[in-house]
Order: structure tokens, then C-alpha cells, then sequence
């Protein structure tokens, strides 16, 4: 296990490494970060402010000095300060990341609600109502990109029937405000915990200890929930541990059409069209942190949820 | 019978007369069960809808009813079904018009002569999907949607294709430091959300058609290195590769003359698998403003640039959702068939 760790450790310090320096050196090939400070008139910048600009941004360093200067201040806490917005980058994702955090977690919560009872259901019934039900929410689930399922939530539950807004969050709590996103967030990663939920209950449900538990006179209900449910939940687990970290994609285009104030929406997606490259680079260290965190902690609940697996030396 | 001078018994059984249950089943379904089993058990309605967008991205653009880009200002927000207004409004059609007409918005004209049916199928001024925002018909553009959509996601996934299958081929075959060194940047490239690494080369290359197909590349490359690579890593222990090996095969030649052959199968359903992804990204690149540009007509693009107006014409939000929707749902059916049919190993990946 300390194996285990120290490896996963070292490479998700290269992954860190690996992400931020390419961005780095991309960078060098596009228009200098200074530009946004010229008017479109291309006048009303002196060569005495733009070379102060360059001096206070660090651009005549070398490519490894401004690289390493980066990475100290990151060990600090410290991300810089946003070109376009004049404050700390570290401020700015601190003043974001909690709607952003509220909205994944909402999701969540919807995904695991609808996605493992389903899949439990469309197996132990299978062939039945239920079983092309949960298939059919699952195959909408994973046809549907989610600005597509946000759009048509929008239009049902908003537009026609008007039981929730359409979008926005106000400062203070509302969970009206809260269900459309969450649930548009949700909806695929809802319907691959569905399908991994059934395929594996129906593995289990085929086993020769299933059989055995009915064949010494266990009531069908108690297999299903004693036996059955224990060991098919093992894969749902682990996934749903992974799918925080998948989330933003999902997050960043859900951020956008319901105007909610998070991370994707309000750091990067800003970032980008702003060109504001201090801002790009600390949300993406800080998407990369939260993906690595999440992909081993899933690795963990693995080895702690079954015990037949055992993590050894080798590549992931 | 005179052509085989020793009849085999089995031959004058009359199979009729042979009770199995699965013959049984067979005679017993009844019309509409037979069209139930077929639909089962063959893709049909996702080859159709496909069969469709293929036909549509070939031949669409071209017959399509009304101009790609140019609006009636008269038709802004029609509804599906509707027939144009500036039939009824005499001031939208002067006279005068002339089909070359530009509109600047300052006076009621129309673009060109709208009572004029463009073609003998399409009846005067009738928009089948509505228009949108400004005027222009929606089914002409879901049309040149679907060829966009097409040309990007081909030449994307060949692309994908062929750097992943090289890569799969070179790590599995060789093994050792290139194996683990491109095994690495594979996991890596996996834990980036598409997303952003979409946005930041679009945001150093520019937003473009190239930049496009170059990022949807970049998506889909992975998923042939894995599968190929532990497929490779199978094959490279046969008999046959040992011999021609022995028969002084250079590795270029065992990997392209003997190891290819094999793993083709694989790499086409692991390509139907991934256009549907392909075509999601897409898709989401478009909405989000860093794909294809307006004004050409994306799907990703016609759902950004009506969801403005979900209120008043929530079919220019719906149809091209419809349409990406449709697309997908096929893809995946017609995908996981493929693989029942051409991988079952793969089945165990998924």
C-alpha cells in the first residue's frame, strides 16, 4: 500500500509537472499576454509601461526561470495575479470553487439516487418494465451531450411548466435553484453507474453462491440485499469515486448554460477568453489536483471495499 | 442426386419433420413478431437513421430549400410547419425583389423573391423545421449540419485512428521503455478533461476548421492505443510472427504485413465505438463557442444560438438537440452490434 502511494504520488507529480509545463511552453507560441493591456487602437500604451508590464509579469526571464518562479509561488499558495481582473488567481478560484463544488456534489447525489437502485432494479427484473426503463434513461443519458439535456430540462421545467428557474444562483440558499443543474450534470454519469450497476448485479445474480443461498431455502429478497447487493456494488463504488473527476467537462458546459458562477464558467472559460494566462494555469493546476485526488482516493475505497484486490508494484 | 454417386444419409431427412425448439419458435412467430425479432436483433432503426444523415450529408446541402446563411427577416421565430409570412405580407415580397438581393435592415425586404419555389418538390415559402432567430430555415441548415458534422468527425477520427493504431502497434510490439514511456503519456493524456485542453489549444492556436479537427484528434487517439496495444502484446506471441521472423521479416514488415491484418477488426469497432463520442465532442466544442464558428450551422452552433429564445421558438433549441440526440443513440447501437458481431473480447473492456 505505502508502495502504492509513494508511486501514485510520484506520478501524479509528473502529471502536475507534464500539464503545466506544456501549457508553459504553448504558450511562448502565442501572442504576448501583454497585448491585453493595449486598447484595440493598438495606441495608448508607452514602451516604458510595456516594459514594465514585462518586467512585473516575468516575460524577459528565460522560459525555465519563469517556469520555475511559477512553481515556487504555487508551493506557497500563491497563483499569481489575474492579468484581466487585477486580483489573486488564488482569490479569485477560492471565491468560485464552492458553486462549482456545491453543483458536483448536487450531481452527485442525483447520479448515485437514480443510477444504483435503477441498475439494481433493472437486473434483479430483468426483461421486465423496469429493466427497459432503466436502459432507456441510461441510453438518453449517454446520447445526450449535457448541454442538450440542461437546454430540454430548461424548456420543460422552466419554460412550460415554470416549476424551477432557469438559470442562476442568488446568494442565498435556494434548492430550487439547485435541481435543474444538478440534475443535467448528473443524467450520464447516472446512466454508466446504472449500466456498471447491472451488469455487475447480474454477473453476481448469476453466480454459483447465489444459487446456493436459494438453494438452502434463503428468501429472494434477503439473497438479494445479504448476498447479492454487497458484492455487485464494488464496481458502482469505485466508478462513482471517478466520476467527480470526469465531471468537468460536464460542469464547465452546465456552468455556462445555466449562468452559474463556478469555476469552469468564471475562471476558465473566462480565462480563455480573456487570454489571461495567469488565471488558465492555476485553474488548470488546480483541475488536474482535484482529478489526481479523486482518481486516488478511488484506487483506495478499491482495495478497502473488496479485498480481493490487491494493489501491487505494477502500472495502473 | 446423379451428381454424387454415394448419397450421404442425412441428405434425404426432410428437415420439416425435425422438431428442435428452435424451429419450432421460428414457425410459430407471427408478422408483427418477425419484424420484432429482426429490429432485436439487427440495428435497423439506427442504420436508417445513419443510412439518412449519410444520405443527407451527400446530397442535402444541395437541394436543400433555402439559402444557408441568409434570413427572411419576416420568418424570424416561425414555427415548425409553418409557411413563410412574407407570402401573406405583400411588403415583404416587393415586386421588384431580385433573388441577389442583401438585406441592410432598412426597409422591409426580403433577400430574395420568396414566392418563387426553388425547387418542384417544396411548396412556396413552407419552412418544414421552422426558422430561427433571423429568419433563416432550419432544415436547410440541419442539413449542411449534418455534412459539417460528417467531415469533421471522418477526418478527426482517421486521423485518430491512424496515430493511435501506429502507437498501439509500436508500444505493444516493441515493449520495454518506448511501451512504458508511451503507456505514461496515454494515462496522462486520459486525465485531462477534453474540455479544457480543448479551450487551451484553441486559445494558443486560434479558434478554425484545423484547430478543430487537430483537438477532436487529440480526443480520440487514446482510445486505440490501449486496446490495440493489449492486442498486439496477444498477437506478437504467435506462431506465424516467429516465423516470419525466422524467415527474416523485417519488424516493419511484420507489423504491417502480418500484425495489421489482425488487428483491423478491432480498430473499426473501436472507431464506430468512438465516433459517437466524436461527434458529442463536437458537438459541445460548437456550443461552447470553441468548434466550428458561426454562421456556419453546427449543431453545437444552432443550439447555442437559439437557446436565447427558448421561450418564444423552442424549436430551434430542439431540432438540432434532436438531431445530435438521434445521431448518437444510433452510433452506439450500431457500435455495440458491431462489436457483438466482429469483437466479442472487446465486450469484456467496456
Amino acid at each position: 500500500m505505502a508502495n502504492f502511494l509513494a508511486r501514485r504520488f510520484f506520478s501524479s507529480i509528473i502529471s502536475v509537472i507534464g500539464a503545466t509545463l506544456a501549457i508553459f511552453i504553448l504558450i511562448q507560441f502565442h501572442s504576448d499576454p501583454r497585448e491585453l493591456f493595449v486598447p484595440d487602437s493598438g495606441w495608448g500604451i508607452s514602451q516604458e509601461q510595456w516594459d514594465n508590464l514585462g518586467e512585473r509579469l516575468g516575460l524577459n526571464d528565460p522560459l525555465w526561470k519563469q517556469y520555475t518562479t511559477w512553481i515556487g509561488r504555487t508551493l506557497r499558495g500563491d497563483l499569481g495575479i489575474s492579468l484581466a481582473r487585477d486580483r489573486a488567481v488564488t482569490d479569485l478560484i477560492k471565491g468560485k470553487i464552492g458553486a462549482t463544488v456545491q453543483l458536483a456534489i448536487g450531481g452527485w447525489i442525483f447520479a448515485i439516487l437514480l443510477g444504483i437502485p435503477l441498475g439494481v432494479l433493472a437486473a434483479v427484473k430483468r426483461g421486465t418494465f423496469w429493466d427497459y426503463f432503466g436502459r432507456s434513461i441510461a441510453i438518453v443519458g449517454q446520447a445526450a451531450p449535457p448541454f442538450v439535456t440542461a437546454l430540454v430540462a430548461i424548456w420543460i421545467f422552466a419554460v412550460i411548466l415554470g416549476w424551477f428557474p432557469a438559470g442562476g444562483r442568488s446568494p442565498e440558499f435556494n434548492w430550487k435553484e439547485y435541481v435543474l443543474p444538478c440534475v443535467a450534470l448528473g443524467w450520464g454519469a447516472a446512466a454508466s453507474l446504472m449500466r456498471l450497476t447491472r451488469s455487475s448485479m447480474l454477473e453476481v445474480l448469476d453466480s454459483e453462491y447465489i444459487r446456493l443461498a436459494r438453494a438452502k431455502g434463503v428468501g429472494w429478497n434477503w439473497v438479494i440485499y445479504k448476498h447479492a447487493l454487497r458484492n455487485a456494488l464494488i464496481a458502482p463504488v469505485t466508478s462513482a469515486l471517478l466520476v467527480f473527476s470526469g465531471w468537468l467537462n460536464g460542469a464547465l458546459v452546465v456552468e455556462i448554460v445555466f449562468a452559474w458562477p463556478g469555476i469552469g464558467y468564471d475562471a476558465l472559460y473566462r480565462a480563455v477568453n480573456d487570454n489571461d494566462f495567469p488565471l488558465l494555469l492555476g485553474t488548470v493546476f488546480i483541475f488536474i489536483l482535484i482529478y489526481l485526488v479523486f482518481a486516488t482516493l478511488a484506487d483506495i475505497a478499491y482495495t478497502l471495499i473488496d479485498p480481493r484486490v490487491r494493489i501491487s508494484g505494477t502500472k495502473a | 442426386m446423379a451428381t454424387s454417386d454415394t448419397p450421404r444419409e442425412f441428405e434425404h431427412v426432410d428437415s420439416s419433420t425435425i422438431e428442435t425448439p428452435l424451429h419450432s419458435l421460428e414457425v410459430k412467430r407471427s408478422f408483427i413478431g418477425k419484424i420484432w425479432w429482426v429490429m432485436r436483433r439487427y440495428p435497423v432503426l439506427p442504420g436508417f437513421i445513419l443510412i439518412v444523415l449519410v444520405i443527407a450529408a451527400i446530397i442535402g446541402p444541395t437541394v436543400a430549400p433555402y439559402e444557408r446563411d441568409i434570413g427572411i427577416v419576416g420568418d424570424r421565430h416561425l414555427g415548425i410547419l409553418k409557411t413563410s409570412n412574407c407570402l401573406l405580407d405583400a411588403d415583404w415580397n416587393p415586386p421588384y425583389a431580385r433573388s441577389d438581393w442583401v438585406d441592410y435592415g432598412d426597409g422591409p425586404k426580403a433577400p430574395f423573391k420568396c414566392d418563387e419555389p426553388r425547387y418542384g418538390l417544396w411548396p412556396t415559402g413552407f419552412h418544414l423545421l421552422g426558422a430561427d432567430h433571423v429568419g433563416r430555415d432550419v432544415f436547410t441548415r440541419v442539413l449542411h449540419g449534418a455534412r459539417i458534422s460528417m467531415q469533421v468527425v471522418m477526418v478527426s477520427l482517421f486521423l485518430g485512428m491512424f496515430v493511435g493504431v501506429s502507437l498501439g502497434m509500436i508500444s505493444g510490439y516493441y515493449g520495454g521503455i518506448i511501451d512504458e514511456v508511451i503507456t505514461r503519456i496515454v494515462d496522462i493524456w486520459y486525465a485531462m478533461p477534453f474540455l479544457m485542453v480543448a479551450l487551451i489549444v484553441v486559445l494558443i492556436f486560434g479558434r478554425g476548421l484545423t484547430v478543430l479537427l487537430f483537438v477532436l484528434a487529440l480526443i480520440s487517439w487514446t482510445a486505440f492505443v490501449r486496446v490495440i496495444r493489449a492486442q498486439i502484446m496477444v498477437l506478437k506471441q504467435m506462431d506465424y510472427i516467429a516465423a516470419a521472423r525466422v524467415t527474416g521479416a523485417s519488424d516493419f514488415r511484420i507489423m504491417f504485413k502480418h500484425l495489421l491484418p489482425g488487428i483491423m477488426n478491432t480498430a473499426i469497432v473501436v472507431g464506430t465505438l468512438s465516433t459517437s463520442g466524436l461527434i458529442l465532442a463536437e458537438s459541445v466544442l460548437s456550443f461552447v463557442g470553441a468548434g466550428i464558428q458561426p454562421p456556419t450551422p453546427a449543431w453545437g452552433v444552432m443550439t447555442n444560438e437559439g437557446r436565447d429564445y427558448l421561450t418564444i421558438a423552442p424549436h430551434q433549441v430542439l431540432v438540432p438537440s434532436a438531431a445530435i440526440f438521434g445521431v448518437v443513440v444510433s452510433l452506439n447501437f450500431l457500435g455495440d452490434w458491431l462489436r457483438d458481431r466482429l469483437d466479442p473480447i472487446l465486450r469484456q473492456i467496456d
